[in-house]
């Protein structure tokens, strides 16, 4: 369907239907309009109707999530929304996906994705500190992977350092799931005065719409229709024009210029165009402040003169924004555009009646009641069905059978192969792509729980993360996604930062299989759950669908980026252990489970049939404690537990810090590599001083956590003993550090080079 | 004594290196807008770190033209202090006021990562201050920072001890003898890809990047008393 | 007059190619075994006008010298026509 050639066709329901319509949406786009749509207007309601802009299949569950609370200056409904962080400062922060497009060409598609969350952010007149990214690849001996994973990695390193905003943190997994639907959520935090929020609601009859930055050329016309709001199949690989390219450097201008001419009091509203555009941009400016819009589409500044208004309309050019500002100060703010080199043109203006107009050369090309377009565009409470097994869906929930399980005889070497692993490995080789320092402020840098960032302002700091397990989501997407919130929420509390709120990327299949819908909406009930909980109100996020290729789902992956307040930037603590002679503590009523584990999954193949139990008001209570005794100055060194359980979690506390070793004595389990391997929420690691240990304890006494002394640093080996009995009582696992950091620091550059899990072959 | 910190289009490092020269150095510092041929009185002159009109067509290539450059060109052969870190010292390479250039990664990747420099002379406007021979930790963030040049420039810079800092454990960009950064004749224009200003801040880690900036202010009152 | 100016910029052959060895590896691993080297340069269009072809020239070579390249690390060629467009 090229664009070029629909000036001259018939709009009738066939080409409704190539647009992604389906054929009641169509009926109901005449219905709205008396009279058969335009071919523009057919244009623009198949994206503002898409799933991608109107959320249609989500948005009636969405509002189960909590969304205000005593911080919240923005919940969603903006661009991004934003946090009170005390000292009159706000916190504006969003996570987006932009997975189809970086499947089919990754670079430019995780560039333009890391370019698209960075405006929405400064659109609301916050300066952008802090980007962070969830990647999910398929496996790692996939041979799509090395030029996925290269691609992507180096489309956010090559757009964000340009740009010049810190990428300080994120996660990546490799797993067969997403073999043929890569995830790529990209997330962004600025930082403004909580009086200089800008939000984009167009108001003024007459007031100019001014258009800034980039020209208007033919990228991603349709990439919110039919890439991002449908399946895979094989003609996608033809979609190659639909992707975006993005230009860092014109962002990089825009920022400093737009900052600069929000400084004056001529703004009015403000919004960046993404998705669909200057269709999209308008019509949700227009939307929000109950006024219209007119464009003169004559104005619009083209990189090709051959541009028709149908183009023009859904062009996803990218590094563009719309401005509403006061009649008579057009000049001015130009003038500021010009000085950065920018272009900026008056294109329309806001008008009293609610339409969302565009005339082209004399003759009026859309003519749609704004509302049809946003509240009134359709909302579907899709059948959803609980898979009778979690089978049904190619999940896994096969109970486990230990007898079968035989017990591993050499624990050590089971540790070096999960430390080895794709997903346990060290992520050196993708963090060190990103500039982490830019800015000036980074006190936690990637390869923390949580990365952490300075605010000069308030003499604090904000502690941020990405966390999601899908295995967990698989299994049982209520708790697994209720994991993916405490995760977040412990890995912010060994930083020493409150969990404050949070903004969540929604990577689900296809809608339209009720158990899709079902897992879906388990999700969002979960969530909706444990944010009550633990005080974290949702305001902002993003919503994936249709991520299905030739028919298969993936797992539902419901990334949760929270955000966390530290009060004192001096008082943070870090994973590394940094001296020797330290008692390590374990804190948090956690049993481990080998069910859903990596090591479960990577020594036996298994899943089994359930995630770890959930407690979170245990967690609440483990993190508010883990907050306090950082605080007070009576822990610097603190890690959670997760993925791969507590062995691997003192292998990173070793190999984060200063190169010291430790000797720790485990609980007694039926079998020592559950008590090693397994997971479960609800546990962190301290290493604290001598001194203090009497003092930790009666605080956790008193706060109702489980606290007991596991053992103590030193040396330059990692040694555990797990009290089962065995064969001679003598230690289970003793490595040296360097042989754990040699097998850690080889997986991720070999995935790379694509000689992962071909050893076999090179030997 | 001021300072001035040129601000290209795309400049991303200037902000911090006001900060570090201004906020927790102590020293007066001032941005210089690069279409304006005026250096303000600065005594001193950073060209810093970042994408300088999106590194179009080679890294540097066309700041060197900036109208501030002129002012710039005379100040430096008055022998007034110039620093020029990562983008700044392709800046300087490409406009010829530092011999050499940077070309890409041998890796082809960016890499930002703690590196140990060892200061190899203290004969500059911005290593005076240091000890011979000690080691420096300096992050570093760059695409394009393997410096090469030509073997006859390169043995000149060896033999008359040009060469400012070496990375300690080997170049992580493939860099020719390992030259993480250079200086000229005169020893008052220096260009080095390591970021100093991000090892000032102690509350954030390493300071070993303080003595760079403290240098010039010594170099400046040894050249005063010289000419005095 | 107008010329246009087709001007070939690349990487002295003393100075070390990593992009081009990587794209002849990635060749040999394509099933191109006979290829010996790549290396890869930058491909500039110009079009200028002039008096005459020899000024265009002239102007040209100027311009490679002075921006188009850097000759610490790169050396130039260029050829010029009238303009057909």
């Amino acid at each position: 369907m090229k664009s070029s050639r629909l000036a001259k066709q018939e709009v009738d329901e066939m080409l409704a239907l190539e647009h992604g319509l389906t054929a009641d949406e169509y009926r109901s786009v005449q219905a709205h309009l008396g009279r058969v749509p335009t071919i523009e207007e057919l244009g623009v309601f198949s994206v503002m109707w898409s799933e991608h802009c109107s959320y249609k299949s989500s948005r009636f569950h969405l509002r189960k999530l909590p969304t205000e609370g005593p911080r919240v200056l923005q919940g969603p409904g903006e661009n991004a929304g934003g946090i009170d962080i005390g000292g009159g400062m706000a916190a504006i922060f969003k996570i987006e996906s932009h997975n189809h497009p970086s499947y089919i060409e990754p670079y430019q598609g995780a560039a333009t994705g890391v370019g698209g969350i960075l405006r929405d952010i400064f659109t609301m007149g916050a300066r952008p500190v802090a980007n962070m990214n969830s990647l999910r690849f398929g496996a790692a001996d996939h041979e799509k992977t090395p030029f996925l994973l290269g691609g992507v990695v180096a489309g956010i390193g090559g757009y964000g350092n340009s740009v010049g905003v810190a990428t300080v943190g994120g996660e990546v997994c490799f797993d067969s799931a997403y073999n043929g639907n890569i995830l790529v959520n990209a997330f962004t935090l600025g930082v403004v005065a909580r009086d200089a929020i800008f939000r984009a609601r167009a108001s003024g009859h007459g007031n100019p719409v001014l258009y800034v930055g980039s020209k208007t050329g033919r990228d991603g016309i349709h990439g919110a229709s039919l890439l991002a709001s449908s399946e895979f199949k094989e003609e996608s690989e033809q979609m190659k024009p639909t992707v975006q390219v993005g230009d860092p450097f014109t962002e990089n201008v825009l920022i400093e210029a737009l900052l600069e001419a929000m400084r004056s009091d001529d703004l009015v509203a403000v919004q960046d165009m993404g998705a669909a555009g200057l269709t999209s941009s308008t019509v949700e400016m227009a939307s929000r402040g109950d006024v219209g819009i007119r464009l003169d589409l004559d104005c619009i500044p083209l990189r090709d003169p051959t541009l028709t208004p149908y183009e023009m309309l859904l062009s996803e050019s990218q590094e563009r924004m719309v401005l509403v500002v006061r009649r008579g100060s057009e000049s001015r703010v130009g003038a500021v555009f010009a000085r950065w080199g920018l272009d900026c043109t008056v294109v329309g203006e806001v008008t009293e009646a609610q339409v969302f107009r565009a005339d082209h050369r004399g003759r009026t090309v859309v003519a749609i009641p704004v509302k049809a377009l946003t509240d009134d565009a359709p909302v579907y409470e899709r059948p959803m069905r609980m898979p009778v097994r979690a089978a049904d869906l190619g999940r896994y929930g096969e109970a486990l059978d230990f007898r079968a399980l035989a017990e591993p005889k050499d624990l050590a070497r089971e540790l070096l192969d999960l430390v080895g692993s794709p997903n346990l490995c060290s992520r050196r080789w993708v963090y060190e792509q990103y500039d982490s320092f830019v800015g000036g402020n980074t006190l936690a840098h990637p390869g923390s729980d949580a990365a952490v960032v300075r605010v000069r302002e308030t003499g604090g700091a904000l502690a941020m993360t990405t966390d999601c397990n899908s295995r967990y989501c698989a299994l049982d997407p209520y708790a697994g996604t209720q994991h993916a919130v405490a995760e977040a929420v412990r890995n912010l509390a060994c930083t020493g930062a409150r969990a404050a709120a949070l903004s969540d990327c929604l990577n689900f299949g296809n809608p339209e299989k009720p158990e899709v819908m079902w897992e879906l909406v388990r999700s969002i009930e979960g969530m909706a759950a444990a944010c009550a909980v633990f005080g974290t109100p949702v305001i902002s996020g993003n919503v994936s669908l249709y991520n299905d290729t030739l028919g298969s789902s993936i797992p539902p992956t419901p990334v949760v980026a929270m955000v966390g307040i530290v009060e004192d930037a001096q008082r943070i603590a870090r994973a590394g252990i940094s001296s020797a002679g330290m008692t390590l503590v374990l804190i948090g009523g956690g049993r481990p489970q080998l069910e859903g584990s990596e090591y479960l999954a990577l020594r036996y193949d298994l899943r089994g049939d359930r995630p770890p139990v959930v407690d979170l008001h245990g967690e609440k209570a483990m993190g508010d404690l883990c907050v306090t005794l950082i605080e007070n100055g009576i822990c610097h060194v603190a890690h959670d537990v997760s993925d791969g359980g507590i062995a691997i979690t003192l292998t990173e506390m070793c190999l984060e810090g200063s190169g010291i070793g430790c000797s720790v004595d485990l609980q007694p389990l039926d079998r020592a590599d559950v008590a090693l391997f397994g997971e479960s929420g609800c546990r962190i690691v301290l290493a604290l001083d001598l001194s203090v240990v009497a003092e930790a304890e009666r605080r956790a006494s008193a706060a109702g956590v489980p606290f007991r002394v596991i053992g103590t640093t030193g040396g330059d080996r990692l040694q555990i003993k797990v009290g089962t009995p065995s064969a001679s009582g003598a230690t289970q696992v003793d490595i040296a550090l360097r042989d754990l950091r040699e097998r850690r620091e080889a997986t991720l550059p070999a995935i790379a080079a694509g000689t992962w899990g071909r050893q076999a072959h090179a030997a | 004594m001021k300072w001035g910190v040129v601000l290209f289009p795309g400049s991303n490092d200037d902000r911090d290196t006001l900060y570090a020269i201004g906020d927790v150095l102590g020293h007066a510092v001032e941005p210089l807008w690069h279409g304006d041929a005026d250096l303000k009185g600065a005594d001193a002159v950073v060209l810093p770190g970042g994408f300088a009109y999106g590194d179009y067509l080679r890294c540097g290539a066309l700041a060197r033209f900036a109208a501030v450059m002129e002012p710039l060109k005379r100040f430096a052969a008055d022998g007034g202090p110039v620093l020029g870190t990562c983008n700044g010292f392709q800046i300087l390479c490409e406009a010829g006021l530092l011999p050499g250039a940077l070309v890409r990664n041998r890796s082809l990747r960016f890499i930002c990562r703690r590196e140990r420099i060892r200061v190899e002379s203290t004969a500059t406007a911005f290593s005076c201050l240091a000890l011979a021979g000690s080691s420096l930790e300096i992050p570093v963030k760059h695409g394009e920072g393997c410096y090469v040049a030509s073997d006859s420039t390169l043995a000149e810079l060896e033999r008359e001890r040009r060469v400012v800092f070496r990375y300690a454990d080997g170049a992580p960009n493939g860099a020719l003898h390992d030259i993480a950064g250079v200086a000229n004749r005169a020893g008052n224009v220096v260009g080095l890809m390591p970021h100093p200003e991000h090892a000032v801040d102690p509350l954030l880690g390493s300071t070993d990047g303080q003595v760079l900036f403290r240098s010039a202010a010594k170099w400046l009152t040894s050249a005063e008393r010289k000419a005095g | 007059m107008g010329f246009l100016a087709r001007v070939y910029v690349t990487p002295k052959a003393a100075v070390l190619d990593p992009a081009g060895k990587a794209v002849a590896s990635s060749l040999k691993t394509l099933g191109y075994g006979e290829v010996d080297e790549v290396r890869l340069g930058k491909y500039v269009e110009v079009r200028l006008q002039a008096d005459g072809l020899g000024a265009a020239e002239t102007r040209v070579r100027e311009m490679c010298q002075r921006l188009l390249a850097n000759e610490v690390i790169e050396e130039f060629r260029f050829d010029v026509e009238v303009d057909g467009q």
